[in-house]
């Protein structure tokens, strides 16, 4: 282009296709950036309050076991995953309730209550936990996950907080 | 810094020669028909480039076909537009070959000494064809179905092969999930690396002989 301000037909075309292809380029190219990472950038499936069990059904110094299923959208496809656990009441006070996740912290199998051992017991690597899911023997590297919130409904159901993901 | 590093690519690749005989070779006085090849190169890739893009969320199974189109074109961002523009840039590149190969006959551009450069392009065309029969089949839903069902029995119809030529086509003696499979293999393999091998041969070719002259009264 030069000094002079008038521009050659050679670097008109130049600059026309220039711009004209970099428009076609993003037109195109910005949406597929966003159409590639769309499900990074969706939200999981939903948080929600899960009813567990009636608390009158809870006794004191018997693990309550109760299961649920969660089911979660992925793109055209439905995968229900289920999760379960164990409402352990301490003593008569309706406040003094653990809800422990039966998922073991070792390698994610199921754990169960054994009332002969007094204990949830792992059946993959022998894995024992107390009924307030403590750590008892076997390879664990920390206690059974907690449902932190719950609450009891007006009916006398316990429900926990699911959080999704 | 940058100059060296050009100057040592161009000295090995030959920038100036590549843009010379691709971007800037002499033309005779020509007209915007003589354009459509190069609309038909840029819808190429453009479909390529969409077609691409698709598979990240097509799954040509006849349990999901349906339904991952159905997210794409509802779940994923911009999935309409992706999938917009490969659905019509399909009609489109028809079209445009179509009419590119109408202008090469009847400025007889097919004539010595490109005679092969016009045989290549009649492989072009058919491809560009298969491609819109294989694709036309992937969204799995009644026009589909039917179409396929149509354009795979009337194959059957050839005198003596007909039936192979069916079987050959359908995987089997009916539309299923092998159809589905072999049509998408056809579709974003076979007959896209076919497409590419043909267009850089007549690439070469137009390159080497460059374009006719458009006829004159005496010619």
């Amino acid at each position: 282009m030069s000094d002079s301000h008038e521009l050659s037909r050679r670097d008109f075309i130049k600059v026309t296709t220039g711009i004209v292809g970099g428009l076609i380029g993003a037109i195109i190219g910005l949406p597929s950036v966003f159409y590639l990472i769309d499900p990074a950038l969706q939200e999981g499936g939903k948080d929600a309050w899960v009813p567990i069990g009636k608390f009158e059904d809870m006794q004191v110094g018997t693990p309550y076991p109760f299961s649920f299923t969660r089911v979660q959208v992925n793109g055209w496809e439905r995968t229900a995953s289920s999760f379960g656990g164990y409402a352990v009441r301490k003593s008569d006070s309706p406040d003094d309730l653990l809800i422990l996740n039966s998922k073991c912290t070792h390698l994610a199998c199921t754990v169960n209550w054994s009332a002969e051992a007094q204990a949830y017991l792992c059946p993959c690597h022998d894995a024992k936990f107390s009924m307030e899911g403590e750590v008892v023997d076997g390879p664990p590297p920390r206690a059974l996950d907690i449902y932190e919130e719950h609450r009891i409904s007006e009916d006398g159901i316990i429900e926990i907080f699911f959080k999704a993901g | 810094m940058w100059k060296n590093i050009y100057l040592w690519l161009d000295e090995r690749i030959g920038f100036n020669d590549l843009y010379t005989s691709l971007l800037d070779r002499p033309e005779p006085k020509t007209t915007w028909w003589n354009t459509l090849g190069s609309a038909s190169m840029f819808l190429f890739v453009l479909q390529g480039l969409t077609g691409i893009f698709l598979t990240v969320y097509y799954t040509p199974s006849p349990d999901h076909a349906y339904d991952s189109i159905n997210y794409i074109m509802q779940g994923v961002a911009f999935g309409w537009l992706i999938r917009g523009i490969h659905h019509w840039g399909a009609t489109l590149m028809v079209l445009v070959v179509f009419i590119h190969m109408l202008r090469v006959f009847y400025t007889a551009s097919f004539k010595y000494p490109r005679e092969l450069t016009w045989l290549i392009g009649i492989g072009l065309f058919l491809t560009t064809l298969g491609m819109g029969f294989t694709g036309y089949l992937l969204p799995w839903n009644q026009k589909a179905y039917w179409a396929t069902t149509v354009g795979t029995q009337i194959a059957g119809t050839a005198p003596f092969l007909g039936e192979f030529i069916l079987k050959a086509l359908r995987g089997g003696p009916d539309l299923s999930a092998l159809t589905l499979q072999r049509f998408f293999s056809a579709h974003i393999w076979i007959i896209p690396a076919i497409l590419a091998a043909l267009i850089g041969v007549h690439l070469f070719l137009i390159i080497k002989h460059g374009e006719s002259h458009w006829p004159k009264k005496d010619d």
